[in-house]
């Protein structure tokens, strides 16, 4: 009795702890999609295209079936939940006919919106400047190139981009997000090819120039040096042709460096524009851009102490010279 | 009567040549790149600036280990060596004699000899550079050329900021040395006998 007693303890104290991260694991689970609006209704859509495989209960087989999932037509729904249009519901911008099972087949030509059918013009969003950016994009190469094949959504994919310069803390990880997404087409092949031809060009081979290249590549986004800078937009969208690409280290590596005006021009935590933004905010780490006032300061004094004390000593000499 | 003591052997001269070369680009080069603008070119423009001073900077790591090696296996080495005892009066009786016996025509308190080149003034700061500062200078120089294999973060900060901030500040302290060293050279009977003697390798003592 007491030997069974013990081994209940004992194995209570084993399960209680895991029945706790348990409960711990579903509640933090609910209060992840339970927040959101549409997650219920989204989770319709979402627990097909929400997963690499789906399931269906074909009338004519008249049993379950397991199929694969277009990977092209996965919704992450973890990231979804994360970006800028987590509180959308799915038929928000997709027609609500896409309830029905299975989809229409003419669904897929339904014309899908643009960022500027619902940014543009209103006011909420008259401080991130739409318009401006549109215009930009239209000046670049992305546009004028491959006209009205390249949309926003190239770039911005709609289900997963969330805004990264503005609220991450980090400047290394909206680097890195931000050169994901040039990535997603300059290194992948099949999306590349969507819009040309052509081959895509290696980025590593096409940057051998570049001194340091994964160290450049972790300090700084593309768009740094391919784009035209623009003050009235945070992040510039005017894409230049390769041939206009900043190429001399001296623009970036200067105390005048031009990443203070993309970069490093805005504050990670409330964000302002060129006119009112922070002229002190710290100057970007690199050679010929890291001056720093009091060692400047400092270097100066000694170095004419130095030559003072020189010239002194001889004068002193001619002087004083023993005759 | 001067008496020619020959105290500068061959390697000595070709290596400190290169060096003072060397040093006197990475000097320009450094300032160079540190003061570097868009609108217009500071001493040199700042990509060749870059290019030369990786290029002098290894090539002053190999004059280096050639003048660590010089240093062990030839007679050279013993001058860079401190006897403790007594070695701060040495230090202070040269520099009371820098700063106030020169003046006054005093003779040197510790003149040259074939197993003394160096007075203790020179004995410490010639350590202090060729066996601290510039091995410290270098180490950090590569760093620099290779940032990729260093760690992130060191102390909190980025490692790279620290070692930029390391070289530049040691880089500083060697230009300083620089000026003084060949200000100090004049120092001789006449201003340019001690060049001479660099050069031709023959120190005339009085």
């Amino acid at each position: 009795m007491k030997e069974k007693l013990k081994t209940i303890i004992k194995m209570g104290l084993f399960l209680i702890p895991l029945l706790f991260f348990y409960l711990v694991l579903i509640a933090q689970n609910q209060e992840a999609t339970s927040t959101f609006e549409y997650a219920e209704d989204n989770q319709q859509c979402l627990k097909c295209h929400g997963h690499t495989y789906y399931n269906y209960y074909n009338d004519w087989l008249e049993r379950m079936i397991r199929e694969r999932m277009n990977p092209y037509f996965i919704v992450d729904s973890a990231e979804y939940y994360e970006a800028n249009h987590r509180n959308f519901a799915c038929i928000d911008c997709h027609t609500s006919e896409y309830e029905n099972f299975p989809h229409n087949g003419e669904l897929r030509m339904e014309p899908k919106y643009a960022c500027m059918d619902c940014h543009g013009g209103d006011d909420t969003y008259a401080k991130f400047n739409f318009e401006q950016i549109e215009s930009e994009f239209y000046n670049s190469i992305h546009s004028s190139k491959h006209s009205d094949d390249f949309t926003c959504w190239m770039c911005h994919n709609p289900h997963s981009y969330k805004i990264s310069a503005r609220t991450n803390r980090h400047l290394n990880k909206t680097i890195q997000y931000d050169n994901n997404i040039c990535l997603s087409c300059h290194a992948d092949i099949s999306k590349y090819q969507l819009l040309t031809t052509l081959e895509n060009p290696n980025i590593l081979e096409t940057h051998s120039w570049l001194p340091n290249q994964v160290l450049h590549f972790q300090s700084v986004r593309c768009i740094e040096c391919h784009t035209e800078i623009n003050n009235y937009i945070l992040v510039a969208h005017n894409v230049q042709a390769k041939d206009k690409a900043v190429q001399r280290c001296v623009e970036c590596h200067s105390q005048n460096s031009i990443l203070k005006e993309t970069l490093y021009k805005y504050q990670n935590e409330g964000f302002s524009y060129s006119e009112n933004r922070d002229r002190s905010l710290e100057i970007p780490k690199l050679i010929g851009g890291n001056r720093r006032y009091m060692l400047n300061l400092a270097s100066v004094i000694i170095f004419i102490l130095v030559l003072g004390g020189i010239s002194i000593h001889a004068v002193l000499r001619i002087i004083l010279k023993p005759r | 009567m001067s008496e020619k003591l020959y105290l500068y052997p061959q390697w000595i001269r070709v290596w400190h040549g290169i060096n003072a070369i060397l040093c006197l680009i990475l000097i320009l080069t450094g300032l160079s790149m540190q003061y570097s603008n868009p609108d217009t070119v500071v001493i040199i423009r700042f990509d060749i600036a870059v290019n030369l001073h990786n290029i002098s900077g290894v090539m002053l790591s190999l004059s280096y280990f050639l003048f660590l090696i010089g240093n062990m296996i030839r007679p050279n080495g013993r001058h860079y060596k401190i006897v403790v005892k007594g070695f701060l009066k040495d230090l202070m009786k040269q520099f009371i004699y820098y700063a106030y016996g020169l003046f006054k025509g005093e003779k040197t308190p510790f003149p040259i000899t074939k197993e003394s080149k160096f007075n203790p003034l020179q004995r410490f700061t010639y350590i202090i550079l060729m066996y601290f500062l510039v091995p410290a200078v270098i180490l950090s120089g590569w760093v620099l050329i290779f940032p990729d294999f260093i760690q992130n973060n060191l102390f909190g900060q980025e490692s790279i900021h620290l070692f930029d901030l390391f070289h530049l500040m040691t880089g500083f302290v060697i230009s300083v040395f620089m000026i003084i060293h060949v200000y100090f050279c004049t120092l001789g009977k006449t201003a340019l006998r001690n060049f001479r003697s660099i050069i031709n390798g023959y120190h005339e003592s009085q």
